[in-house]
């Protein structure tokens, strides 16, 4: 995963409310089995027009909007279903941080163990954000992940919340699952005194195998 | 005496395995649950680590998303999907996953055949890689949704890393009027607290409304938990989960039970015990209720009008009101009922069992669909199929001339190929009626079993309480 410290970059505004993972990728492209090349799936039902062609009104596909890093996202972003495929389109795009007031559980979760920054303002900044943009599309903004600080266009700071540990992997671009195999030792402890409620194995002989497709 | 404890404390404390300071704990896993969409990616990031699964025996997979209805052969899948379930079977055979693949008479929808093999068991911890699995909250289970990273996570590890959810007391109170059920208490919850009102929390369903469900609507009312925003849904277990899980397979037997029986009957939230946040419906007043807009938290009662946008006083609400409005080609104040409709969709996860079709048999028999509409009838799983074939279920419905379809998600998420045109008006029972979930363009009207069914066989937005009793 790549390390997030800090990041400058102008804005992708979208300020539809209650934008879903199925706004974000359409189910039809959900059928990959990588995690790759998703990017060119991001909002495709908004992005594309129904012959396959470009959406021009669609702000992804504005020649000024290419190259940026940062979503500035409607009001509670992310909910839906439970697909990651949401977070590898938006990295795949290009985007490395999502700024918005809300965002739902397992998005900010997939987002965060990806290296993709959900950056939570309050109403007011938010606000703010997507009228500077509306006066000027090219703001910069500045996220200082260390500090916890987004440095707004007029050269204010907000700070954002985020967990001590979600910071420290993103910052060294660690990979949650290591810490959990640090760990496994408690876990089996745990399971020493807690045995197992079921036990789905019983299955395995009495399933067949799929018969070989006819190609 | 301890501090008094929620339902939902009691089982998070219990699977605690570790929780350092300034970490989210380290939650053990008693049931994971697999399917074909979600986890590739994950068995890929074990192999290239070199890791196994850990606990085999604590997980299942089954094909539901991505294979056809109509019938049961690849040559009915596009290359994409076929090249997914058998990454599945794969990925199975290799690290030794029980799977029911899609020609297995035991296959379903991932979230129905948990709860009749009796695998979901109260007080257990319960994940899949896929949002809806709240619906297994119906046992005084802790289930809920994780993406493929995590899907990883628990194949490794059998944990994840959570931070602990605040709690929400949702209190249905009254006696449901005929005609009128769970799936119309869940709708008017959503309604009432909106897309985001449960974020962060887990919901626990008490009141006596509640009590007098049976199981099968308990999984309906947790199932769409996460479409108000929480992650996890909660009824605790009592007389009527016990009865349903006895003779289930997985259920444990003999002296085991009665020690599981004990263990159970201590989970109910005690006494004193407060939430972080609450809300008391009272059901005796709900009328069916279904969705006019493009999130589930957009529903009317079946005779109420569309909410005018101009009356919105948060000018982001109206913009996404007016959004709707105009994706489904409704006007503000307009009155749904007698609205024509192009096709019926009855099935996934929150209405596909017995339950669920018994109650759309009541009104298709002796009645045909109407005239122009498609109706798609596709059971949860293959044991529901086989019992609604047992009951003749199958048998008014194709003589009313709906089709009756192989288990499966089909137009629920619309990736088999089950899916709406461009601009039609679909009366479905499954959970989301985000932009184009059922098909590009199409336009979907959640709404009960009764209501999709009465939807059918009138062609348009009816009343199902004008065609029962
Ligand atoms: S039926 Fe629909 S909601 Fe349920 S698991 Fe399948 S796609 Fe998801």
């Amino acid at each position: 995963m790549e390390p997030f410290v800090t990041l400058t970059s102008k804005l992708v505004p979208l300020p539809n409310e209650n934008v879903d993972t199925d706004q974000i990728i359409p189910a039809q492209y959900l059928k990959v089995t990588d995690k790759v090349g998703l990017g060119k799936y991001l909002f495709a039902g908004w992005r594309y027009l129904p012959d396959g062609s470009p959406n021009p009104d669609f702000v992804l596909n504005r020649p000024e909007m290419q190259g940026r890093k940062v979503l500035l996202a409607g009001n509670n972003f992310g909910s839906g279903s439970s697909r990651e495929h949401a977070v590898w389109a938006l990295q795949g795009w290009g985007f490395r941080a999502v700024i918005s007031t809300r965002f739902a559980d397992i998005f900010y979760n997939n987002a965060l163990k990806n290296g993709l920054l959900p950056v939570v303002v309050d109403e007011e900044t938010h606000q703010r954000l997507f009228r500077w943009v509306d006066a000027d599309p090219n703001v910069e903004i500045t996220i200082d992940l260390p500090n916890q600080k987004l440095c707004l266009p007029d050269g204010t700071e907000v700070t954002f919340p985020i967990d001590s540990f979600s910071k420290h992997c993103l910052l060294k671009g660690l990979d949650q699952l290591g810490y959990l195999l640090e760990h496994l030792p408690r876990v089996e402890a745990y399971e020493t005194s807690h045995p197992p409620r079921v036990d789905t194995t019983v299955l395995l002989t009495q399933v067949p195998p799929s018969p070989a497709p006819r190609s | 005496m301890s501090q008094p404890k929620t339902l939902f404390e009691k089982i998070w404390d219990d699977h605690v395995v570790y929780e350092e300071p300034g970490a989210p704990a380290i939650l053990y896993i008693d049931l994971h649950l697999i399917h074909e969409v979600t986890s590739p990616q994950a068995f890929q990031g074990l192999r290239e680590k070199g890791l196994r699964v850990r606990r085999p025996g604590q997980t299942l997979a089954t094909m539901d998303h991505s294979i056809p209805t109509v019938g049961r052969d690849f040559s009915l899948m596009d290359a994409m999907a076929v090249k997914q379930v058998q990454t599945l079977e794969a990925n199975c055979r290799e690290f030794g996953i029980p799977l029911f693949n899609m020609f297995d008479d035991r296959q379903g929808i991932v979230h129905v055949i948990g709860p009749e093999l009796g695998l979901t068991q109260p007080g257990m911890t319960i994940v899949c890689g896929d949002s809806h699995t709240s619906t297994h909250g119906a046992f005084g289970a802790l289930a809920f949704g994780i993406g493929t990273s995590e899907v990883e996570h628990v194949l490794a590890t059998q944990t994840i890393l959570q931070r602990k959810p605040k709690t929400f007391e949702v209190r249905f109170e009254g006696t449901l009027p005929e005609g009128v059920t769970a799936k119309d208490m869940i709708l008017a919850l959503i309604a009432t607290i909106g897309v985001g009102g449960g974020v962060g929390h887990v919901f626990e369903y008490t009141g006596e409304a509640v009590r007098r469900l049976n199981m099968e609507e308990r999984l309906t009312l947790c199932n769409m938990s996460i479409e108000g925003g929480a992650r996890a849904g909660l009824i605790a277990p009592d007389d009527t989960t016990f009865e349903y899980l006895a003779d289930k397979p997985f259920a444990p037997k003999g002296k085991a039970w009665e020690e599981a029986l004990e263990r159970w009957r201590r989970l109910p939230t005690d006494p004193g015990a407060t939430y972080d946040k609450s809300v008391t419906i009272d059901v005796s007043r709900l009328e069916p209720v279904i969705t006019w807009g493009i999130n589930p938290g957009m529903a009317i009662p079946i005779t109420g009008r569309i909410p005018d946008p101009d009356k919105e006083p948060d000018p982001r609400k109206r913009r996404a009101m007016q959004r709707a409005l105009e994706y489904m080609n409704f006007r503000p104040g307009q009155q749904l009922l007698g609205h024509p409709i192009d096709v019926v969709f009855i099935g996934s996860c929150t209405n596909a069992r017995i339950t669920d079709l018994r109650q759309a048999a009541q009104i298709f028999k002796g009645r045909k669909v109407a005239p122009g509409v498609r109706v798609l009838i596709v059971p949860g799983s293959q044991q529901v199929k086989r019992q609604a074939e047992a009951e003749g279920l199958d048998r008014i419905f194709k003589e009313a001339g709906a089709e009756w379809r192989e288990p499966g998600c089909s137009m629920c998420i619309a990736m088999n190929g089950d899916r709406l045109e461009p601009g039609q008006y679909c009366v479905s029972t499954s959970n989301r009626n985000f932009e184009g979930r059922q098909g590009p363009g199409g336009r979907t009207i959640l709404a009960s079993p009764l209501t999709a069914a009465a939807a059918a066989v009138t062609g348009k937005i009816t009343d199902p309480r004008t065609l029962i009793g």
